[in-house]
């Protein structure tokens, strides 16, 4: 029922778990607004009031980047690397490890899934 | 873990001479240095340096966008040409 930060519309969920469908907002952040809202832990998102609700789009609004303006700031500070040329900026280029990680074997979640290598035989007893 | 800020940025002692040297030549050359693991200060804006990247002494023309990273993140130390017969490596 309750919108905030734009799109995310979370459910019959507790409340400090429902914010957590925002992006940019985790298990500590959800806790922060929680508290400064006044919202007891164990309330669930459709026992809110307006006026509770109206609170905690105020507060995110105020004191956190989320969703969008956050999703645009990370895009851009890659994109400030890469214009750069430097190291970190070359290997978001490249789609590889960024933080200096072994590119040997793994990095599958930078490289995606594993080309097959044309030529390469599989072992056989 | 990121530095101390009371101990200041690290610049190699030699490297801060030589660029106060070269400010004064109207236009200078490039500044050859070895040391890369010296961080870009503002006053470096604007210069030449040729960062060693292990065989050559790569040209890294300083702007204000690279002030606080390190000089040898501008000089790339590996050459990677791609595998034999895969088609789509480009190099940059």
């Amino acid at each position: 029922m309750a919108r905030i930060a734009g799109v995310n519309i979370p459910t019959a969920k507790r409340v400090v778990i429902g914010l957590q469908y925002i992006h940019g907002i985790g298990a500590a952040k959800a806790k922060e607004i929680c508290g400064k809202v006044g919202i007891d832990e164990s309330r669930r998102v459709n026992t809110l009031s307006d006026d509770e609700v109206i609170r905690i789009r105020e507060t995110i609004d105020r004191d956190y980047t989320v969703e969008g303006d956050l999703r645009r700031e990370v895009a851009m500070n890659i994109k400030r690397l890469m214009d750069l040329a430097c190291y970190r900026g070359l290997r978001h280029r490249r789609g590889l490890p960024v933080h200096g990680q072994r590119t040997h074997t793994n990095a599958r979640t930078r490289k995606g899934p594993a080309k097959p290598i044309a030529g390469k035989k599989k072992v056989t007893k | 873990m990121a530095r101390s800020v009371w101990k200041g940025p690290f610049v190699e002692g030699s490297l801060i001479k030589k660029a106060e040297k070269s400010r004064g030549n109207i236009r200078s050359e490039v500044i050859k240095t070895w040391s890369r693991r010296s961080t870009i200060l503002p006053q470096f804006v604007g210069l030449t340096f040729g960062v060693y990247n292990g065989k050559k002494f790569i040209p890294v023309s300083v702007t204000e966008e690279m002030v606080g990273h390190k000089l040898g993140e501008f000089s790339p130390t590996r050459t990677f040409t791609g595998h034999a017969g895969d088609k789509k490596v480009s190099k940059d």
